[in-house]
């Protein structure tokens, strides 16, 4: 479990100051997928930072299994951070060497035999199904190639935790499709607690069991995905999950069409049926310009962008009608046509 | 023409000692440079390494004044002419080698004036390794000497042979100059014959050499590192 208390980070630039983190308190359980969310400059990096502390907080803690990690000697430290390994957007590989030689840094790192890093390196190489690659060098790959080497090489150590900061951010959205499969995946067979950080809602939405909302340094929510996409309380939020403008919604507006925003958790209410019975119920037609649903656990977790013609009495019909519905929460947005 | 050239004394007189002092100039000339070069590294390519690494937000930083001292005695070395060098550490010389005079003797002020020279270069090339990677190595728990062995270096390699055989030209260049002062190789014969004598036939000869020689150590320094360097994406077996 990690824990963090009261953590703060002041940046120091040329006279002034940066206030990254404010106080953010944060508990992430063993075995999760954490998302942490928010708009760029939030402080999602350097709050990722703050927990292998490769940046030192100012102020505050962080703990890990209740161990406070800033008490550590430089040499504890280390021991933890093979524990505690990361991935990064621009996945850092070293350029000079093999795939395998890549996966293989953190085992010699931590003292490991060559021969048998070499061995553990290929296992993990087929974990991410490179095995073939493994004298390959990184400049031979593709990024989503890259990434998974990435991952092999985090996972070399097999640490409790995955730091990921943008992990999908460089890829397109097959191979993020993909990289986030794997993820999952490890997190399911291994039983590693992941911490996503990222600016996208897709990714928390399909991967992520709980989410932090960062806000100009602060949390401004946390709690279940579903529970804090369904129903956004703070303004941070809102703004994520009916975003102004089209970030996660690659559309090309019709004349006169206006877009609504659904966000519906509960099994009853899936996809399909729910535009079939406004269709057949209220006669509007709706174009689902961008969707994508999940189930997490029992229930039905899902947001998506519907296109609909006509005046303003028919939006209003439509938003009437879809928050009707149980769990189900409609706004109507601006989407500007890319 | 040529034959007559040829059977002229000048030409003759050249041509015998070509024959008789060139190969050994050659090798004193080879032995040197490798030489000089070889201990320079030793001392420089350590220094480069603390150059980058001491700094406030390096992977291993030193106190400032540390750095500071280092950058000055770099600096100081580098500001010498060369020339009056080779005459300011005649005592370390004598001191290492016994003598001052001599091809092994001219090792010592090479090295002098070479190593601070290779220290830049080094660093020059480990600037060049991405900090996000060294970042990474921090990530997963590297210590700084880790981070040294297993990811600077190693990562710099390409640039670091380049800046080696820059290294290597630089020092048969002040190689030659030693010839002044009593050390041997074609220095000394260019500047025997050609300056003292007037043989100026002997002198090109020996220019031409160290030409040569330039140019083959700059061919061989730039295959080795497009060959070292895996960051093209159609890497040539
Ligand atoms: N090393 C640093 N020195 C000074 N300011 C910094 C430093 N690192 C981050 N900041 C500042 O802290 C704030 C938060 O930055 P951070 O990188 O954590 O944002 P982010 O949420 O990761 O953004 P993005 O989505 O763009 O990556 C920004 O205002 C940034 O300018
Ligand atoms: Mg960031």
């Amino acid at each position: 479990m990690i824990e963090l208390k009261n953590l703060s980070k002041t940046f120091r630039v040329n006279g002034g100051t940066i206030e990254a983190l404010r106080a953010v308190n944060l508990t992430i359980p063993d075995g999760d997928i954490f998302g942490i969310i928010g708009m760029s400059g939030a402080g999602k990096s350097t709050l990722v930072r703050c927990i292998n502390l490769l940046e030192r907080p100012t102020s505050g803690s962080v703990t890990l299994d209740g161990v406070a990690l800033e008490m550590l000697s430089d040499k504890e430290l280390r021991a933890v951070r093979r524990k505690m390994t990361m991935i990064f957007q621009g996945f850092h590989l070293l350029m000079q060497r093999t795939c395998l030689k890549n996966v293989c840094l953190p085992l010699r790192l931590a003292g490991v035999k060559k021969t048998v890093a070499e061995k553990r390196g290929l296992e993990f190489l087929e974990l991410v199904g490179l095995r073939d690659k493994a004298n390959a060098y990184p400049a031979q790959l593709s990024g989503g190639q890259r990434q998974r080497v990435a991952i092999a090489r985090a996972l070399a150590t097999e640490p409790k935790v995955l730091l990921c900061d943008e992990a999908t951010s460089a890829l397109d959205p097959t191979t993020t499709a993909s990289i986030l499969e794997l993820i999952r995946d490890v997190n399911r067979r291994l039983g590693i607690t992941v911490v996503m950080i990222t600016h996208q809602m897709s990714v928390v939405e399909s991967v992520c069991r709980h989410v932090a909302i960062l806000d100009q340094g602060r949390v401004a929510e946390q709690g279940e995905v579903g529970e804090v996409f369904s129903r956004p309380r703070s303004e941070a939020a809102r703004r994520l999950v009916f975003p102004e403008g089209s970030a996660d919604a690659p559309v090309a507006a019709r004349e006169g069409e206006r877009f609504i925003r659904v966000v519906f958790n509960g099994a009853r209410a899936t996809g399909t049926p729910l535009i079939a019975r406004m269709a057949v119920r209220e006669g509007i037609e709706a174009n689902i310009a961008y969707a994508s649903t999940r189930s997490i656990g029992e229930r039905m977790f899902g947001a998506m962008l519907l296109g609909i013609e006509g005046g303003q009495p028919v939006v209003d019909r439509a938003i009437a009608f879809l928050t009707q519905m149980p769990d189900v929460l409609a706004q109507e947005v601006n989407v500007h046509a890319s | 023409m040529l034959r007559e050239w040829l059977a002229s004394d000048a030409a003759g007189e050249a041509v015998e000692i070509l024959r008789t002092q060139f190969p050994l100039a050659l090798w004193e000339t080879v032995y040197v440079t490798l030489l000089a070069t070889v201990f320079a590294a030793a001392i420089g390519l350590p220094l480069g390494v603390l150059l980058v690494t001491g700094e406030k937000n390096g992977v291993l930083p030193l106190p400032s004044w540390l750095m500071k001292m280092i950058n000055t005695l770099i600096n100081l070395l580098r500001s010498v002419p060369f020339l009056i060098l080779m005459i300011l550490v005649f005592p370390l010389t004598r001191l290492i080698v016994g003598t001052v005079v001599g091809t092994t003797a001219s090792v010592v002020p090479l090295v002098i004036a070479a190593f601070p020279f290779v220290a830049r270069l080094a660093e020059g090339s480990l600037r060049e390794v991405d900090p996000n990677v060294i970042e990474m190595a921090q990530s997963m728990g590297a210590s700084p000497f880790a981070i040294i062995t297993r990811v600077m270096i190693p990562e710099s390699v390409p640039s670091l042979i380049s800046n080696f055989t820059i290294a290597v030209t630089t020092v048969l260049g002040y190689s030659a100059m030693s010839g002044i002062i009593g050390g041997g190789g074609l220095g000394k014969i260019a500047i025997n014959y050609g300056y003292y004598r007037y043989k100026y036939l002997v002198m090109f000869f020996a220019v031409l050499l160290l030409i040569l020689l330039v140019q083959l150590f700059q061919t061989v320094g730039t295959r080795l590192a497009a060959r070292a360097d895996k960051r093209l994406k159609h890497q040539k077996e």
